[in-house]
């Protein structure tokens, strides 16, 4: 039995490399394969839930696939079955299929008739391999999977303004609980020497005993992990990206933020549930995170006069309350609670079209009219404070703007004078200088080598800010993010004489195809009207949608998209770095956090958006 | 179908030819009038009214008052919409002989002379345009970007449409807003003053609106400085998103068509977008900026002028001509053989029914008559010349029955209906407040999952679709005849009397010719469709009753003409009505493919037994017509047999997952108005809107007024609806459906921060190919001219060329085309056009498209065949 589950994340991967073989106007064949391999699944799946109530709810772990090891550092993808699992695979994969039936329909003749397909089958992998996953290093390859389905779906319309905008905001809020993900694994691979796995949470003493000598670090794995959770479920102070990322079909949204990827916050506490539940502090703190969701959410919600965000808010209300349920351990409950809460939403998205129809007919028959003018009371301004505040979303956008995003930018933004061929070079040479120092450590005086990851980090971190707020030629910003990467990995190399040859060749080899193909396409379009500028979305996508698809390619390879070198390359980095050097792990994940930004931002503003060439209809910008 | 001539926007163009506004003189030194520019924008904003009412009408009506090619290729210079299909598309329709050659050869001659033929055969086929057009609209106020590097729309776009959208919401959020009576700016100053939050960020706007006296101008002042620019200024504001300014301004002059009242104008709108810019530029620059004039030294533009078409213009002109001609020849060359072979009317007719115009009713009636060849069809538009508000029992509300720009002095109210309203439960509320969403999504989650299933494997109707047959109760009664002259609610006079009863019946059988040999049972069948999940749905609806289901016209004619006093007058009017005659309503729902019959108990018993024959007949052609139907439908297989093709279209209409319940009135290019032998030989493919009229009784051309006076209105503005939907689906039309969501019952937009999209969706226009309609009229030319010379309004029409005109001489059988204020004869190209004798075979052989792009789509579309 214990063998037979990894079927559940195999059969997603062969399906969804079987789609990107189909023909692009197949569009029975691509439905097909979808409907077929999920229903396969979902139909796999009862019977091994089946034979697992049978054999009296046993959890399951094994350790599945070696990725990579060397020293104390091991990488390896282990599944997990239990209660939770069973619950969420399930619910997943029948919305999944349904969906995938509903869509063979409702997409037809869409554009992108293949795209939602595949990427369908991408996600439903990602969400398997998700729940199924037995330790972090897995639950992350998922996660991630989940993060770029996201963003491929939310801008689905890729030559419209607002999908684009829209995906780029989610997929930075996304990156948030990415980093924070990473930094969890940080310090719980420095806590444990290992890569623990969830099945040895589950020992109350281990972790009890665990907790007695690493209380802070306990403390601050469980903040990441509720920081990711919070990210993935929109609770707040994350909440505005959920309804702002229903740009794509309605059978995604439905799937997507109705249903499965917004309860996978759930799904996090849910899984590292008995490492935290000794934390008294901690578990008050997500009931009072959920509890201060709901509220704002529902105050939202109620005065949304646009259904999806309305539908949207609701179910963000409801899993603030799934997060009290799972702190204080009524987990069937959550468990129930989710199910039907996805069911729901799915439903209501689907149908929210009727909505039309139906309330507007319901008013017809129904309707009383309530005169109610702003009443002056000091009750009603405390009221009318309120709904002022939902209908700005209670400046969530705004804030984040403001206090997060802003300040980076204009750091940024002072870095213009790097662009130029000059600075390029020095800082080659810089580079080179550094390699140097690593491979022939003995000639550098010991009092400077200390320095040396600090600086070469910082400045890393600096050009992927750079690189970020680039607004000048595209090219530009490909290089510093390109060279922040090199200085990054270059510092925890400096710092750790572990991460060497071998360690710095795996992640290098993925990110040098990735960094020569980015060029060359932007190349390709820079040869077009010789405008490849920042400052504007281009929309190349309709002209060159080959040369797009492999830009992207490489811009996930640069990311460290999940299977490729520079995935593990930055798992190694990120384990080599000692627990000591706090400023050289925050440099670095914060260097993380921006080079995908910045990278997704060079892809969005040179492929996608309105076509800049308007000889033939384009969408308005508002739309 | 539909639409209005929309009398506002008449006035609006005699109102600006009169004063002259754009003079050139004014240009330097006009000072900024208020007035002027918000009168402007209205007529230009989109005057589509919230989806409950969706009506057809011409997309660019704007510009109706110039001729059709300049008023759009100026659009496209002011607004930047596409307006024809790209030159790469018509090219491609040359290759595909979609355009054919002799025809595009003709049209460059007749155009450039036959010695520039070969030159501008060239540049047609050859010739490279570089036409990105940058439109003039929107230019001033891109330099906040470009000079202060501030994105306005970006920043002020969110927060007000939110607030417009919860000011004016129907019925989507609970909490709704606290909008008084007094406008958007008063409602939204007293929800500052009161409130310990605000809309704004900072001080200088909150002061203003709190002041209360702050009008457009001191505003712009700020803003721009340089009133020279006020009103371009205004229009690139309004137009950065002109779903929603014009829905405020379409309420504005039609505030009726909101349940829930709201006052509306669009200078509040105005005033509260130039607080939040000023807000959002005070945030972002501090307290002392320049404003934008000082910026730059570019003359502001004259948005509007006229200017000469372009060479490209030019050819894509050509290429539009050339495209519609090749189809139009073929139908002139399929009318001038049908004429050559006219059937002999039968001798005794076993029923007759009158239809609406509507092109979707073309093939039903043609299955009709085939599957009875003794009946007899008849068209007209589908609110059967009776005009009224109809209140359903327990109905909050009248809804209008006759086309939009009627205003109906009569009520007719409906009692004793037996079906019982059912609810949605999943659709209420309580699934979004915290604590029953909580209970909800706990334990009725398993019951949304299982109907989702059901829904995806097994649809059948429910409260939760738009029902055709639901607008009144089957067995219900209806107040039609007006017994009391004090019975009067609301202003309207409940029910009709006998002599308004037979005026109305009376001109109703004249225009469509029925004056005399009366069937033992005339069907009079009004249409609707039923649809799930679009918001769209009343497009689908007949538009001569306002885009609502007929039915309810359908039998208040039927009744009106049973009616022994009505038939007493008309008989003294020489319209004698056999006793044994009667008259029985009907709906046909034109998605679902199904009919019902009304007030059946009141048939004789020789025709209740007649009926039950003619309804096996309707049954019968239903199948077929299903069947003609279905071929366009991907998920259908069109060779299956009659009732499985039947029953996988009926499911349709009722199918959640399904975007394209049927294609409304995609393909629609014909208009003939004459005898039903005129057509009857021809298959016509459901592209022709056919209104039966007989010359014979009316040589001076009254009647011909009557009728035509709606029809460039109603099947004009259907299909330039279309038109300019299909060439522009992103600007003019709604988009795909696909990511659509509600705002505030009253439009659709892309995802949560997007404008207003007014206009068609994807999934309605993909199958039309757009053509201007031709409307072909069986008399004689001169007195066709003599009667759309009578009006005006409805010269515009052809004068200007948004609807081709050709009149048949009934005598000589020859066609003339009206050009340029005269009808010359015309001759078709074609020789011979193909024969049918099976239509089902050509049916199931029809290719299909592959992809929904114009050039793919029209290979589906059939060419005109005689049926032997």
């Amino acid at each position: 039995m214990d063998q037979l589950f990894p079927l559940f994340i195999w059969l997603p991967l062969l399906a969804f490399l079987i789609s990107l073989l189909a023909p692009a106007n197949k569009e029975a064949q691509l439905s097909g394969i979808a409907i077929f391999s999920i229903g396969l699944h979902f139909l796999g799946l009862v019977v091994f839930a089946g034979m697992w109530v049978f054999s009296d709810f046993p959890t399951l772990n094994i350790k599945h696939l070696l990725i990579f090891e060397a020293d104390n550092n091991k990488i390896s993808i282990d599944f997990y079955f239990d209660k939770v699992t069973a619950a969420f695979a399930l619910v997943g994969s029948l919305l999944s299929f349904l969906v995938a039936v509903y869509s063979r329909y409702f997409i037809h003749r869409e554009g992108g008739y293949k795209q939602f397909f595949s990427t369908l089958l991408l996600f439903f992998l990602g969400y398997n391999m998700l729940v199924f996953s037995g330790n972090y290093e897995t639950l992350f390859v998922g996660w991630e999977v989940v993060g770029v389905c996201t963003f491929l779906l939310v801008s689905f319309y890729r030559n419209r303004y607002l999908p684009v905008k829209n995906s780029l905001k989610v997929i930075s809020i996304y990156r948030l609980g990415d980093i924070c993900l990473i930094l969890a694994m940080w310090v719980s691979h420095h806590v444990w020497h290992e890569n623990i796995v969830f099945l040895k949470l589950n020992d109350g003493g281990v972790v009890a005993a665990h907790l007695q000598t690493h209380y802070a670090e306990a403390v601050i794995i469980s903040l990441l992990v509720l920081i990711a959770a919070a990210v993935k479920s929109a609770q707040l102070p994350f909440s505005s990206w959920l309804p702002r990322a229903m740009e794509g079909p309605t059978t995604s949204s439905a799937i997507f933020y109705g249903s499965l990827s917004v309860h996978i916050g759930v799904f996090v506490l849910l899984r590292t549930y008995p490492y935290w539940q000794g934390l008294e502090a901690v578990k008050y703190l997500i009931a009072g995170l959920g509890l201060t969701t709901s509220l704002v959410a529902i105050s939202i919600s109620k005065l949304q006069s646009s259904l999806k965000p309305k539908i949207a808010y609701s179910s963000i209300a409801q899993i603030g309350l799934m997060f009290i349920e799972v702190a204080f351990g009524f987990h069937h409950l959550a468990l129930f609670h989710f199910a039907g809460n996805a069911c729901l939403r799915t439903y209501q998205l689907l149908v929210s079209p009727s909505m039309q129809h139906y309330l507007v007919h319901h008013m017809f028959y129904n309707f009383v009219p309530k005169q109610q003018p702003v009443q002056e009371s000091p009750l009603a301004g405390l009221r009318n404070s309120f709904y002022l505040l939902s209908l700005k979303e209670w400046n969530l956008d705004f804030m984040f703007h403001r206090f997060f995003w802003t300040p980076f930018k204009k750091a940024g933004q002072r870095l213009q004078f790097l662009s130029s061929l000059r600075a390029a070079v020095i800082i080659t040479v810089i580079y080179v200088l550094g390699l140097l120092a690593h491979f022939y450590q003995a000639s550098v005086p010991a009092g400077l080598f200390q320095f040396l990851p600090y600086v070469y980090s910082f400045a890393g971190l600096l050009f992927i800010l750079k690189s970020f707020a680039e607004k000048g030629n595209a090219l530009w910003a490909w290089f510093y993010v390109i060279a922040g990467q090199l200085f990054m990995t270059l510092a925890v190399a400096l710092q750790n004489v572990d991460f060497g040859f071998m360690e710095i060749g795996i992640y290098y080899s993925g990110i040098s195809v990735a960094a020569i193909v980015g060029a060359i396409c932007l190349i390709k379009i820079h040869r077009i009207d010789n405008d490849i500028n920042l400052r504007d979305y281009h929309g190349y996508i309709y002209e060159k949608p080959q040369l797009g698809l492999v830009f992207l390619i490489s811009c996930l390879g640069l990311i460290g998209l999940p299977f490729t070198p520079t995935f593990i390359g930055i798992d190694l980095l990120f384990n080599h770095i000692h627990k000591r050097h706090l400023l050289l792990v925050l440099f670095t994940s914060l260097g993380f956090l921006f080079m995908e930004l910045a990278i997704l931002r060079v892809y969005a503003r040179i492929f996608m958006g309105l076509y800049k060439k308007a000889d033939h209809a384009i969408a308005f910008r508002s739309s | 179908m539909a639409h209005s001539i929309d009398t506002n926007n008449q006035a609006d163009r005699a109102a600006a030819g009169a004063k002259n506004f754009r003079g050139s003189a004014q240009d330097s030194s006009s000072c900024f009038s208020e007035e002027h520019v918000l009168h402007e924008l209205r007529h230009y904003l989109p005057s589509q009214t919230p989806l409950k009412d969706f009506i057809h009408h011409n997309t660019l009506h704007a510009f109706q008052q110039s001729r059709f090619y300049d008023a759009i290729f100026l659009a496209s210079k002011v607004f930047g919409y596409q307006v024809t299909l790209t030159l790469a598309e018509f090219r491609q329709l040359y290759i595909i002989n979609r355009i054919r050659p002799e025809i595009l050869e003709r049209v460059v001659t007749d155009h450039k002379g036959a010695d520039s033929l070969n030159l501008w055969l060239n540049k047609l086929l050859r010739q490279e345009y570089r036409n990105h057009k940058r439109p003039r609209v929107g230019r001033l106020r891109a330099h906040w970007k470009s000079v202060y590097d501030i994105d306005l729309d970006k920043q002020v776009h969110p927060l007000l449409f939110r607030t417009l959208c919860s000011y004016l919401d129907q019925g989507i959020a609970t909490w709704s807003f606290p909008a008084g009576t007094e406008g958007l700016l008063a409602a939204a100053a007293k929800l500052e003053e009161t409130s310990f939050s605000s809309f704004f960020k900072t001080k200088r706007a909150r002061t203003m609106l709190l002041e209360g006296s702050v009008d457009i101008y001191d505003l712009l002042k700020i803003l721009v400085g340089d009133d020279r620019y006020f009103e371009q200024y205004i229009f690139d504001q309004q137009f950065s998103h002109r779903g929603w300014s014009g829905m405020v301004a379409t309420l504005e002059a039609k505030p009726d068509s909101l349940y829930d009242y709201r006052a509306v104008a669009l200078r509040d709108a105005i005033i509260f977008e130039l607080l939040l810019e000023i807000d959002t530029l005070d945030y972002h620059l501090g307290a002392s900026w320049q404003p934008l004039s000082s910026a730059f030294t570019q003359p502001p533009i004259n948005l509007l002028a006229p200017e000469p078409m372009t060479e490209s213009d030019e050819v894509l002109m050509l290429w539009q001509d050339a495209f519609e001609w090749s189809y139009y020849d073929q139908v002139i060359a399929g009318l001038t053989i049908a004429a050559q072979n006219r059937p002999n009317g039968p001798r005794q007719t076993s029923f007759q029914a009158i239809f609406c115009i509507d092109e979707r009713e073309c093939s039903l009636r043609r299955y009709v008559e085939q599957t009875d060849t003794e009946c007899a069809t008849f068209g007209t538009p589908g609110f059967f010349g009776v005009e009224f508000y109809f209140q359903p029992q327990n109905g909050k509300f009248y809804d209008k029955l006759c086309p939009a720009p009627v205003t109906p002095k009569y009520l007719i109210k409906e009692t004793e209906v037996t079906e019982k309203q059912s609810h949605e439960l999943l659709y209420t509320n309580h699934t979004h407040s915290l604590l029953s969403g909580f209970a909800f999504s706990l334990f009725l989650g398993v019951i949304a999952g299982g109907k989702l299933v059901m829904n995806v494997f097994r649809p059948k109707m429910s409260p939760a679709i738009s029902n055709a047959f639901a607008q009144m109760g089957k067995g219900s009664k209806l107040t039609i005849e007006n017994k009391d002259a004090n019975d009067i609610e609301n202003g309207l006079q409940i029910g009709f009397t006998v002599p308004e009863m037979a005026v109305r019946v009376e001109a109703q059988l004249r225009s469509i010719g029925l004056t005399a040999n009366f069937a033992p049972l005339v069907y009079v069948v009004a249409h609707g469709s039923s649809s799930a999940n679009n918001p769209h749905h009343g497009a689908h609806d007949c538009g001569a009753c306002s885009g609502r289901p007929g039915a309810v016209n359908a039998r208040v004619l039927a009744a009106m003409a049973n009616n022994p006093r009505v038939r007493a007058v008309l008989a003294a009017k020489g319209v004698v009505i056999p006793n044994e005659t009667q008259f029985v309503g009907a709906l046909h729902d034109t998605a679902g493919d199904k009919m019902e019959f009304y007030d059946i108990d009141a048939l004789s018993a020789a025709n209740a037994i007649a009926h039950v024959k003619n309804v096996g007949v309707f049954e019968r052609a239903l199948d077929k017509n299903a069947k003609e139907r279905s071929r366009r439908f991907a998920s259908i297989n069109t060779r299956g047999s009659l009732a499985k093709v039947r029953k996988a279209i009926s499911d349709r209409s009722v199918s959640l997952f399904e975007p394209r319940p049927e294609l409304g009135h995609g393909t629609n290019t014909l208009c003939i108005v004459g005898r039903r032998s005129l057509s009857k030989g021809l298959f016509l493919d459901r592209r022709a809107f056919l209104n039966s009229y007989d010359y014979t009784t009316d040589p001076e051309g009254l009647i011909l007024a009557r009728i035509m006076r709606p029809l460039g209105p109603v099947c004009g503005g259907i299909n330039l609806e279309y038109y300019f939907s299909r060439v522009d689906n992103h600007k003019l039309g709604a988009g795909t459906k696909l990511p659509h969501n509600l705002m505030g019952l009253i439009g659709v937009s892309n995802g949560c921060d997007g404008d207003l999209l007014p206009g068609l969706p994807l999934q309605m226009i993909e199958v039309h190919d757009p053509v201007r309609l031709l409307l072909i009229v069986e008399h004689y030319p001169e007195v066709v001219l003599k009667t759309i010379q009578s009006e005006p309004a409805m010269y515009e029409w052809y004068i200007n060329e948004w609807v081709h005109l050709v009149a048949m001489n009934p005598d000589t059988g020859v066609f003339y085309y009206f050009k340029e204020g005269a009808f010359s004869a015309y001759h078709p190209s074609y020789g011979s056009i193909g024969g049918v004798d099976d239509i089902a075979a050509v049916i199931e052989r029809a290719a299909k498209m592959e992809t929904n792009s114009t050039v793919d789509a029209t290979r589906e579309n059939l060419p005109v065949y005689t049926i032997n």
